[in-house]
């Protein structure tokens, strides 16, 4: 089913979401859409998939002109998305997801058509399990599985590998290029220039609402970094290893339980000004270390010191390890660490220490001022945070950070960034805090990690199985450990 | 603004329209029965002095429920803190040997203000050490509330000789509020209303404890890293909102029965969830939307006496006009989405 856009515009109010956009994606193959966060990619899918209407233009469906009013106008004609979040329920089980919304059909023929399913393209999904145990990667597994016995002809996928794991991602991959060789059209939302260049057979580039480049695979990386940026960014180089100073996070026998594994016998001692990536495959235990370093999380076992000092176990800890200049920004911004429909400026004040009785909505503003043009946020001080596209949120919560921390937590600062707006995160996180402030993050790319850190922690199945310097270990070893494998421990 | 007059018409419609259905349901006269509510309402000082007595406890509750809202808190609870301020002003009333009138009706809003405020707390503290929902929390100490002042009304406090539904004994004269010359509503529970209305705007719109009010009604799960703790909060404004439905409780029974009735709250606790709904959690709406509202309930009065219709007619058209209002709001939020 090709699927051909013409002439498509959007606007919101004044603002220009997308300008004359035109192009075809053929059935049978992987159509790639890049660009800078806020190009415009998003909005064009949710225009296809019926949640936004278009403000001109027309879009062919085999050489029909559709609609394509709401949502279930889309699915009629085959269209379905696989979203960046997963959309499912999740106090439900895996066969009762994979069976809403599938064609009327008994319990044992969904869960025969689930199995057969999982085994063609090689997923591990046990269907009598609670969605709420698995990890990204798994449930957005269930989520395309059902796209798929839901007759979908046109896939489209919004940025599919965030938030999954390296493994996950090589199974994913095989069954796209299998879907597209049965002759699904397939659209590929992402910013990540490898994974565009191994899956997909065309690329369209969006920049500022318009398309800038049109290429056929092999594609020439040059040429698609500057339609997508204008100008090649720096290449980034390499920043000498910080000095260490004395412990700033004490973990002993810490036990936990969070994720799909927990944490176990977890011992580690981290100093001052060190930069700590935490490796691992989505769901490995990073997410619940970060929380029990910023008091978010209790231990079940264990202690854990900050700055020498014993966290209680109790609700106590989240306010002494704040007390501690303790700074924890979460990967999912709007859900923990952003108030949807309050203003920017309203954030500053609410950052404030010793808050004042009387809300002093001047100051906060000209502080929100004073952020947005250093940290170009795209946006006003009286704009809502839930307004904001993903790489802005993120620069708020850079400048929400108080640059006098001594240990900044990050989980996936980078998620859901381009790669300009990914340097600059580092470009700040380097340059305002002082070399004495220890890092501790989490990634999902090897490529960041080893870059940015000092000493990577790589975490399998709730341990940790390598603690090694950067300049003592390779890309491969951390991968290796990151998927279990013994050689790696050697 | 245009978008808002559009509202209100549109509104007004859907609302008289429906009332009129059920009267015509009913077989009542329409026209004589809206007549009869505004004149009943509106008709002489003395009815208007009445509509404002019920303003009075309608807006304090309001004002404490804007709080409660904020934080997004549901506090069903807000009859039971209007009945809990009653008996507490009681209470105080009831103290033997204090000669001042002043003192001991200072002593009873003190008194209303603390055991509004605390039947708040207790619903505060079954949230956040229980886990039990604010709205059964609420729901349950409601009907204890209610059991409560029926048991003072027919036990202890009972009047020498009979115990009855009316009532305790009147409180002696020294002890009702003072009203101006020929109305019906007590001077102090104006002047306290309307120091709620400006506090209460100064507070949430001014203030920082507004501001995080609503930062930890909008996420919960993101304050605790700006080292805001939802908990304590929960906590501030269902206590605040106690003792602003205990102040009107102790109103009730200082300024209009002038005793302790088994129906002392009127059930303006529940009328005002309503109004609030009704204003969009603005407190510039509520005075005039609890005028709106006072008057109603006063003008509906008269008609079981002029139009044999139950004065429940007005309860129909106060919920029918939250839920058109909240269908109009609902509507243009689903435009606004698409």
């Amino acid at each position: 089913m090709d699927v051909l856009f013409q002439h498509i515009s959007k606007k919101f109010g004044s603002v220009k979401a997308l300008t004359d956009v035109s192009f075809t994606a053929h059935s049978g193959s992987i159509h790639g859409l890049i660009g800078e966060n806020g190009a415009g990619k998003s909005t064009l899918m949710k225009i296809l998939t019926g949640y936004q209407s278009r403000t001109s233009g027309t879009i062919l469906i085999d050489s029909h002109e559709v609609t394509l009013d709401n949502p279930r106008h889309a699915s009629k004609y085959g269209i379905g998305m696989l979203y960046q979040e997963p959309m499912d329920f999740i106090s439900l089980t895996v066969l009762d997801n994979f069976s809403l919304g599938s064609p009327k059909q008994s319990q044992q023929e969904l869960r025969f058509a689930l199995e057969s399913l999982t085994i063609r393209f090689g997923f591990h999904l046990d269907p009598n399990r609670l969605v709420e145990s698995l990890t990204v990667g798994e449930r957005q597994q269930i989520e395309l599985l059902r796209l798929i016995h839901c007759k979908t002809r046109v896939l489209i996928l919004d940025e599919p590998t965030t938030g999954i794991s390296p493994a996950q991602k090589e199974v994913l991959f095989p069954a796209l290029k299998q879907l597209a060789a049965d002759g699904m059209t397939i659209l590929l939302v992402s910013h990540k220039l490898e994974e565009v260049a191994t899956l997909c057979d065309e690329v369209t580039v969006l920049r500022h609402g318009r398309i800038t480049h049109h290429a056929t695979a092999p594609f020439h990386f040059p040429d698609l970094l500057t339609a997508m940026f204008g100008s090649i960014p720096e290449r980034k180089d390499k920043e000498a290893v910080r000095k260490k100073g004395s412990p700033v996070l004490l973990m002993q026998n810490i036990e936990a339980a969070g994720e799909r594994h927990g944490l176990q016998n977890c011992d580690i001692s981290i100093a001052e000004g060190e930069v700590i990536g935490l490796a691992g495959l989505d769901g490995a235990g990073q997410s619940t270390f970060l929380r029990l370093a910023a008091g978010l999380t209790l231990p079940e076992h264990g202690t854990i010191q900050l700055f020498g000092k014993k966290l209680p176990r109790s609700t106590k800890a989240g306010k002494l390890a704040h007390k501690l200049k303790t700074f924890f920004i979460p990967a999912d911004r709007l859900e923990e660490a952003l108030f949807a429909n309050v203003s920017l400026s309203d954030h500053f004040s609410l950052r404030e220490k010793q808050s004042p009785f009387w809300h002093s909505q001047k100051r906060a503003r000209s502080q929100a001022k004073k952020a947005i043009s250093t940290f170009s946020i795209k946006a006003q001080p009286d704009d809502h945070a839930e307004d904001l596209s993903g790489g802005n949120q993120q620069r708020l919560l850079l400048a929400l950070l108080d640059s006098l921390s001594r240990l900044v937590l990050l989980e996936n600062p980078t998620r859901g960034l381009d790669i300009r707006s990914g340097h600059r995160v580092w470009q700040y996180l380097k340059n305002e805090l002082s070399p004495k402030t220890t890092i501790i993050f989490s990634s999902p790319e090897l490529d960041e990690l080893l870059h940015y850190s000092d000493r990577v922690l790589v975490f399998h199945d709730g341990e940790i199985v390598l603690d090694s310097a950067v300049t003592d270990t390779s890309h491969d070893s951390v991968a290796a450990a990151m998927t279990g494998l013994d050689e790696a421990l050697q | 603004m245009k978008k808002l007059c559009l509202d209100i018409v549109l509104g007004s419609l859907l609302v008289s329209g429906f009332t009129a259905l059920v009267l015509l349901i009913a077989g009542a006269p329409v026209l004589a029965a809206f007549q009869n509510i505004w004149l009943g309402a509106f008709a002489s000082t003395s009815k208007f002095s009445q509509v404002l007595s019920v303003w009075v406890p309608l807006t304090l509750c309001s004002c404490g429920l804007l709080y409660t809202f904020r934080a997004n808190l549901w506090n069903i609870g807000i009859e039971g803190q209007v009945i809990m301020g009653a008996i507490g002003a009681m209470t105080a009333l009831r103290i033997p040997g204090i000669e001042s009138p002043v003192l001991i009706l200072t002593l009873a809003f003190l008194a209303s203000m603390i055991g509004g405020g605390a039947w708040g707390l207790l619903i505060g503290i079954l949230k956040t050490r229980g886990g039990v929902h604010e709205i059964f929390g609420g729901l349950g100490l409601n009907f204890v509330a209610q059991a409560f002042i029926l048991w003072l009304i027919f036990g202890p406090w009972k009047r020498p000789g009979i115990a009855s539904m009316s009532g305790t004994e009147l409180l002696a004269h020294k002890l009702w509020l003072t009203t101006p010359p020929g109305w019906r509503v007590a001077t102090i529970g104006l002047l306290i209303a309307a120091a709620a209305l400006i506090l209460t705007w100064l507070l949430l719109e001014k203030s920082m404890l507004g501001l995080k009010l609503k930062a930890i009604g909008k996420n919960p799960k993101a304050a605790l890293l700006y080292d805001i703790s939802p908990e304590s909060y929960y906590l501030t404004s269902i206590i605040i909102a106690g003792s602003c439905a205990g102040l009107a409780g102790c109103l009730q029974v200082t300024a209009v029965y002038h005793r302790l009735i088994p129906s002392i709250s009127s059930g303006y606790g529940y009328v005002a969830l309503l109004l609030v709904m009704l204003a969009g959690y603005r407190v510039i709406l509520i005075p005039f939307l609890a005028l709106f509202f006072a008057g109603l309930n006063v003008g509906a009065i008269q008609l079981p006496i002029v139009l044999q219709l139950d004065s429940a007619l007005s309860g129909v058209i106060q919920g029918c006009c939250v839920l058109s209002a909240l269908f109009i709001l609902g509507i243009r939020q689903k435009r606004r989405q698409s």
